[in-house]
C-alpha cells in the first residue's frame, strides 16, 4: 500500500466511463469538428496559397477550442461522484484521496490525448501538401498535450468544487479564459502601459501565459523552463483541488 | 458473545457547526454479533457509520476496527470493512460485472473472477450480470451494494439502513441473506425498522441526537418494554371481587378492567405469572387469556420521546 493505492483501477474504470456513454464520442465528435473546420475550411485558401505545409494554424486554433471543451471532459470527475453519492463508496474502498484524484486526471488526460491522436488526418494533409517540419509537429503535438492537462487540472478542481456539472462547467471555462487570455498580445500591452510597474508585469504576466508557453512549443522550442511551467502549473492546480475536494466530499 | 472485539468505538465526537451529529458514543462490536443501530432519521446513525468506515474522521474519540486505529491506519481498516453507504450509490453507467470488477481492482483482490461469481451466487445477481446498473429495479440495486461490499468477504460489515425503500419481499431476502452470512463476521445494521432488529439482530442500540440511550439485546428491549407480558383476560360477566383478588398478589402492580369483563394485568417484575392467575381462576368463566409480547415500537416511542419532541 502506498500514496497512490487505487490510481490503476480508479484510472482503469475514469477512461472506460468516457466511452460508456455516448457523451464521449459526441465530445471526440465536436472536437474534431472543430479542430478540422478551423484549420482546414477557415485556411483552407491559405494553405493552398502559400503551399504552407505546417500545422501552425491548427495547433494556434487548439487552445480556443480546450478553453471550452476540456471544462467538459472535467466536469463529470467529481461532481457527479458527489451528486449521486458514489463518492463515499469509493473513498471507503483502500484507495488514498491522491490515488483517486490522480487516476480520474490521468484518465482524463489520457481520453484528451486521444482526442489529439484522432486529428492525424491533418498531419497526412501537410505531408501530402509538402514537406513539413516534423520537429515542430512533435513539439506542437506535446504542447498541445500539455496545454490539455493544465485545462483539465483546472476544470478538476471546479468539479470537486459544486456537485453541479453545469456550474463546474462555466466556472472552469471562466478561469481558463482568464488565464489564456493572461498572455494575450492586447492584455500584456495594456498591462505595460501601467506607469512605472508595467515593464516588470507585463513581464511577469507573460512568465505565467500559458499561451506564451504553448507558443514556443508550437514554435519547436522545447525547453526545460516551458516543461518545467506546465509541470508546475499542472501539479498546483492538482494540489489544491485534492485539498478542496477533502474538505467538500462529505458535505 | 465471546467473539473478539473487530469495532471498537470510544467516545466518538463529530459537529457539523452548531449540530452534534454524534456526540461521545461508545460500544464495541465482537465477531458474531449482528448489531441493530435504531435512532430516528437524524439521530446520528449514518455519521457514525461514516466515522467507522473512514469516510469521515471524528473531532474526538477513538475507533479501532480489527485492531486498527481508523486516523492513522485508513487503508488498513477500510480493507477490513465491507460497507453499503445509505441508498446504495453505484456508478450507473456500468454493468453489474463491470462495477463488482472494479471493487475488487480497487480491493486488489487476487482471483476477481471467482470473488465476482460469489457473492453474484449469493445476492441473486446471475440474471441481471450484463445489465448496467441504472437499469435495475431498487431491490436488485441494493443488492448490488450489498454484493459489493460482501466482495472481499471481509471481517467487519457495516450496512446502512439496507432494507429502506424496499417491498416486504425483497426485505426479506436482504434479511435472509444477512442471517446467512453473519457467522465469523461482526455486523453493525442501522435501521428504523424494529421489527428488523428483532429478527436479524443479536443486540439491539437506541441512539438518539447522537447519543446512546439503550444498548442491550432485543429481548432485553422486549421485556423491558411496559406491555411485556401483560397478561389479556376476558371473562364471561365482571367480577370486581375477583380482580381484587388478584391486585392483592404481591407480584402484581394493577389490574387494568378496560370494560366489566375485559381486564389486562400487569406485573411489577414484567416477568410471566399466567400460572399464578390460572390458579385464581379457578372455576371463573373465562372466554379468553393471552399473554402479550412487548413490541420494541412501543419501546421505542418511549425512550426516545422528550429526546426528539
Ligand atoms: N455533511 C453534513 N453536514 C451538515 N450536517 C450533517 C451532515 N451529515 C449529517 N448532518 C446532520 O447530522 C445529524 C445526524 O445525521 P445522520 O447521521 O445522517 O442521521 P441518521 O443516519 O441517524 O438519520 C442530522 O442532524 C444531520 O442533519
Ligand atoms: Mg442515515
Amino acid at each position: 500500500m502506498s500514496r497512490y493505492t487505487g490510481l490503476s483501477a480508479i484510472f482503469k474504470r475514469e477512461f472506460k466511463a468516457y466511452f460508456a456513454t455516448p457523451l464521449g464520442y459526441i465530445f471526440l465528435v465536436i472536437f474534431l469538428m472543430a479542430s478540422g473546420w478551423l484549420t482546414v475550411a477557415r485556411d483552407f485558401g491559405q494553405f493552398l496559397e502559400l503551399r504552407q505545409a505546417s500545422l501552425v494554424s491548427f495547433f494556434s486554433y487548439l487552445p480556443h477550442i480546450f478553453v471550452v471543451l476540456v471544462p467538459a471532459v472535467a466536469m463529470r470527475l467529481w461532481a457527479e461522484e458527489r451528486k449521486t453519492g458514489t463518492v463515499e463508496l469509493l473513498f471507503t474502498l483502500p484507495v488514498t484521496l491522491q490515488g483517486s484524484y490522480l487516476g480520474k486526471f490521468l484518465a482524463g488526460w489520457a481520453f484528451l490525448g486521444v482526442a489529439l491522436a484522432l486529428t492525424f488526418p491533418v498531419v497526412i494533409w501537410v505531408s501530402v501538401l509538402g514537406s513539413p517540419d516534423w520537429g515542430t509537429i512533435v513539439t506542437g503535438y506535446f504542447g498541445s498535450f500539455l496545454l490539455a492537462g493544465a485545462f483539465l487540472s483546472i476544470g478538476m478542481l471546479f468539479s470537486a468544487l459544486t456537485k453541479n456539472q453545469v456550474v463546474s462547467f462555466i466556472l472552469s471555462v471562466a478561469a481558463s479564459v482568464f488565464l489564456l487570455s493572461l498572455g494575450l498580445p492586447q492584455v500584456l500591452e495594456a498591462i505595460g502601459s501601467i506607469a512605472g510597474v508595467g515593464g516588470y508585469l507585463e513581464q511577469l504576466f507573460s512568465a505565467l501565459s500559458l499561451i506564451d508557453h504553448f507558443q514556443s512549443l508550437m514554435r519547436g522550442l522545447l525547453e526545460l523552463r516551458t516543461v518545467a511551467f506546465f509541470v508546475v502549473l499542472i501539479g498546483g492546480w492538482l494540489g489544491c483541488g485534492m485539498m478542496l475536494l477533502n474538505q467538500l466530499k462529505a458535505s | 458473545m465471546e467473539g473478539e472485539v473487530l469495532v471498537d468505538v470510544r467516545n466518538i465526537k463529530k459537529y457539523f457547526g452548531p449540530i452534534k451529529a454524534v456526540d461521545d458514543i461508545s460500544f464495541q462490536v465482537r465477531r458474531g454479533e449482528i448489531f441493530g443501530f435504531m435512532g430516528p432519521n437524524g439521530a446520528g446513525k449514518s455519521t457514525a457509520m461514516k466515522i467507522i468506515t473512514c469516510f469521515l474522521e471524528q473531532d474526538s474519540g477513538a475507533v479501532r476496527v480489527a485492531g486498527h486505529d481508523t486516523l492513522t491506519e485508513s487503508l488498513a481498516v477500510r480493507q477490513k470493512i465491507g460497507y453499503l453507504p445509505e441508498s446504495a450509490p453505484a456508478y450507473g453507467e456500468m454493468t453489474v460485472t463491470g462495477f463488482l470488477e472494479f471493487v475488487a481492482d480497487a480491493r486488489a483482490i487476487a482471483d476477481k473472477a471467482a470473488a465476482i461469481d460469489r457473492v453474484v451466487d449469493m445476492t441473486g445477481l446471475e440474471n441481471v450480470r450484463y445489465q448496467t446498473v441504472e437499469t435495475l429495479s431498487k431491490g436488485f440495486k441494493r443488492r448490488v451494494g450489498l454484493a459489493q461490499a460482501l466482495i472481499h468477504d471481509p471481517e467487519v460489515l457495516i450496512l446502512d439502513e439496507p432494507t429502506d425503500g424496499l417491498d416486504p419481499n425483497q426485505k426479506a431476502l436482504v434479511q435472509d441473506l444477512i442471517n446467512r452470512i453473519a457467522r465469523n463476521k461482526a455486523i453493525i445494521l442501522s435501521t428504523h425498522i424494529l421489527d428488523e432488529v428483532e429478527r436479524v439482530c443479536n443486540r439491539a442500540l437506541i441512539i438518539s441526537k447522537g447519543q446512546i440511550l439503550v444498548d442491550s439485546t432485543p429481548q432485553e428491549l422486549i421485556a423491558r418494554a411496559d406491555n411485556h407480558n401483560v397478561i389479556k383476560l376476558e371473562l364471561a360477566e365482571g367480577d370486581k371481587a375477583l380482580a381484587k383478588r388478584i391486585e392483592d398478589q404481591n407480584w402484581c402492580e394493577r389490574v387494568i378492567r378496560q370494560t366489566e369483563t375485559q381486564w389486562e394485568i400487569v406485573a411489577k417484575d414484567r416477568e410471566n405469572h399466567l400460572g399464578e392467575v390460572m390458579d385464581l381462576l379457578e372455576g371463573v368463566a373465562v372466554t379468553s387469556i393471552a399473554v402479550q409480547e412487548g413490541r420494541l415500537e412501543e419501546l421505542f416511542r418511549e425512550i426516545t420521546e422528550g429526546v426528539c419532541a
